[in-house]
């Protein structure tokens, strides 16, 4: 029987029509990255994994005019509140379009459009026996992972975080979790485990209880192919928070295709962004970002 | 606002773009509120072709200053497919639906206005003619002759509206002269520019099918000319776009001589930018006809 906090657990969730003005009513550091949070006064409560397509109401195209399109960026925490939803972003100033929204100021505007595309799963809907969840996150890849690790944890649903970074550079929202007990890798070797994030889930999957977890990853196109393959090897079912270019979020361009593992592509924006580790052909779509 | 297109009655001048709005898509995304508040006046399929094709390998987009070059490839499920599961959903759209087909000879073509036009829920067909003839090697769309011989062997299949798609690669007003000749009932235009982008991690091209099509703002004074020079040359009703965004740009294009325009790119950014235009566009007619 499911508990009282679960129904809906992992649902699709269909955003708004059309793309409403938000006001932006915080920005901080945090780390190398910041987090910004917008009030979504006429949207529903996203789910974890799904994402919005966001762009300022001034000073977009500034740069030589880009960026021009709107960009895709995952909820990485959210609240219901009495006048609309509070949705943090993390973001890592790589482009215009980012180092625009970094330097948004709290009162501006915020186009978005959203929630969008797939959720991750419920550990039950991806193997029948899983007790718990890994969450593998590498750099700014940890965003949709701090929410679905607080909405598991609402569904009595235990969960292990493993998060890798570069340097303390392109490193930060740790805080967005709210946990402590969060494994900890670095390529520098700054902070936890000197190496990378997977080396931590390889040992992970080799303890006795590897086939009743269930492992949902996002970071870059790299650590998360050597997550898919990881997983494969040890019959271990895992879902995979993917980036591909998108100029629209809702299907309309095609824009965003990504190899499927029997031949042609799907849309990402629609059929992902989150997929299952055997659906796609490789998770090193190519364009795919990876910062 | 209304008015008649080749006989079809439309409750505003504003369509889509073929291949920038996937109704089914989006609404998806947006759930059935979409219907209630269709963006577009009629609705333009993306282009279908005989038989299935999975696209261009990604990326497939490049932002450009105001603009977006795609390079999709007219990834399509294929006619039999479209007509049997994609048509009656598009049915319930409850708008006059216009089916855009590419073939590479004429028999293909023929097969596609055949197939579609037999089809009550379709009001109208456009030809995409941005492709080469295999028999003459020609890109149908760049030469007049080839887009009169093509009309003149469609023509005959189907009493219902044809509608030719002109490229802005080649001077399009001889093309439009030419496929009014044959026949043809109504012209569009402007199709994407010919172009190309570099991986900015090296030398190669950025797109996997190696060069694209530009559209979006930065198109519009090249849409804006090439329109008038068409609507000046033709007595058959025109249907402009290119970057329009507001408005203001579609109200430019019914001055320049079109009777209807369509939103393309605008889309993604903003997915209902099709009614915030019409009803720019209404207040802005009023504006002229007051002064
Ligand atoms: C579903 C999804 C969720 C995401 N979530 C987050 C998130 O939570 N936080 C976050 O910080 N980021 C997130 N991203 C990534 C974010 O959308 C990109 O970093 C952003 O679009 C970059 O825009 P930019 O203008 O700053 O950089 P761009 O200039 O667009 O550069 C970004 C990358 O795109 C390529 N590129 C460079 N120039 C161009 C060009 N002209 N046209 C096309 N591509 C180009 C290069 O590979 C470059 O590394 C997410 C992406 C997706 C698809
Ligand atoms: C992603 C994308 C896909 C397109 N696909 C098609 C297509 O399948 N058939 C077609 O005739 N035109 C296609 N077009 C061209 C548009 O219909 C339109 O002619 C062009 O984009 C100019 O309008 P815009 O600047 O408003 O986008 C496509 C354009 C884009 C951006
Ligand atoms: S981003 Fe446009 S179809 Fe996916």
């Amino acid at each position: 029987m499911r508990s009282a906090a679960t129904p809906g657990l992992g649902a699709r969730v269909t955003a708004s029509l059309g793309r409403r003005a938000c006001e932006v009513t915080r920005n901080v550091q945090a780390g190398g990255y910041r987090i910004f949070s917008a009030l979504d006064r006429d949207g529903p409560e996203p789910a974890a994994g799904q994402f919005y397509m966001l762009a300022t109401e001034a000073g977009w195209s500034a740069e030589e005019g880009r960026p021009y399109l709107a960009r895709a960026f995952s909820v990485a925490d959210c609240e219901p509140g009495p006048e609309g939803v509070r949705l943090d972003f993390l973001v890592h100033a790589v482009g215009p379009a980012t180092r625009r929204l970094c330097a948004l100021g709290e009162g501006e505007r915020l186009w978005l459009h959203g929630p969008l595309g797939r959720p991750f799963a419920p550990p039950a809907e991806l193997a029948p026996v899983t007790a718990g969840a890994i969450l593998v996150g590498g750099g700014i890849g940890i965003a949709p992972l701090a929410l679905w690790r607080r909405r598991l944890a609402g569904a009595g649903i235990p969960s292990r975080v493993l998060l890798g970074f570069r340097d303390s550079e392109r490193s930060g929202g740790l805080d967005l979790f709210r946990c402590s007990e969060i494994k900890l890798a670095s390529e520098d070797g700054h902070r936890g485990h000197h190496g990378h994030v997977t080396d931590l889930l390889e040992v992970m999957l080799e303890g006795d209880d590897a086939g009743s977890a269930a492992v949902y990853a996002c970071g870059p196109p790299a650590m998360l192919e050597a997550v898919r393959l990881l997983c494969r090897e040890h019959g271990v079912a895992c879902e995979l928070a993917l980036e591909a270019p998108m100029a629209c979020g809702f299907g309309a361009c095609f824009g965003c295709a990504v190899p499927l593992a029997g031949g042609g592509y799907m849309r990402l924006c629609v059929d992902g962004p989150v997929v299952g580790g055997e659906e796609i052909e490789t998770a090193l779509v190519p364009g795919g970002g990876g910062h | 606002m209304s008015v008649r297109l080749c006989g079809i009655e439309l409750a505003h001048p504003v369509l889509n773009g073929s291949g920038t709005f996937d109704a089914i898509a989006a609404r998806r995304a947006f759930g059935d509120e979409l219907l209630a508040q269709f963006p577009f006046s009629a609705f333009v399929s993306k282009t279908i072709t005989p038989e299935p094709r999975a696209g261009n390998p990604p990326p497939r987009l490049w932002e450009t200053p105001s603009g977006l070059i795609n390079s999709i490839g007219l990834p399509n499920r294929g006619l039999e497919s479209f007509l049997e599961s994609d048509l009656p959903q598009l049915a319930e759209l409850g708008v006059p639906l216009i089916v855009s087909v590419m073939g590479t000879s004429h028999a293909e073509f023929a097969r596609l206005v055949t197939g579609v036009a037999a089809r009550e829920e379709v009001s109208a067909l456009e030809l995409n003619v941005s492709c080469p003839n295999v028999e003459s090697g020609l890109i149908v769309g760049e030469s007049p002759g080839e887009t009169c011989s093509l009309l003149e062997a469609v023509r005959p299949l189907t009493p219902k509206p044809l509608i030719v798609k002109l490229t802005p690669n080649v001077s399009p007003a001889p093309v439009a002269v030419a496929a009014a000749e044959g026949g043809a009932d109504a012209v569009s235009l402007i199709n994407t520019l010919r172009a190309t982008a570099t991986d900015p991690g090296g030398g190669r091209p950025w797109l996997g099918g190696g060069r694209g099509g530009l559209s979006g703002a930065a198109v519009r004074p090249i849409a804006l000319l090439q329109v008038r020079e068409v609507a000046a040359a033709v007595t058959v009703p025109v249907i402009g776009m290119g970057g329009v965004s507001t408005g203001a740009h579609a109200g430019d294009l019914i001055e320049a001589g079109a009777t209807a325009v369509a939103v393309g790119t605008e889309s993604f950014r903003d997915p209902m930018a099709g009614r915030r235009v019409a009803s720019e566009l209404e207040r802005e007619l009023r504006r002229l006809s007051s002064v």
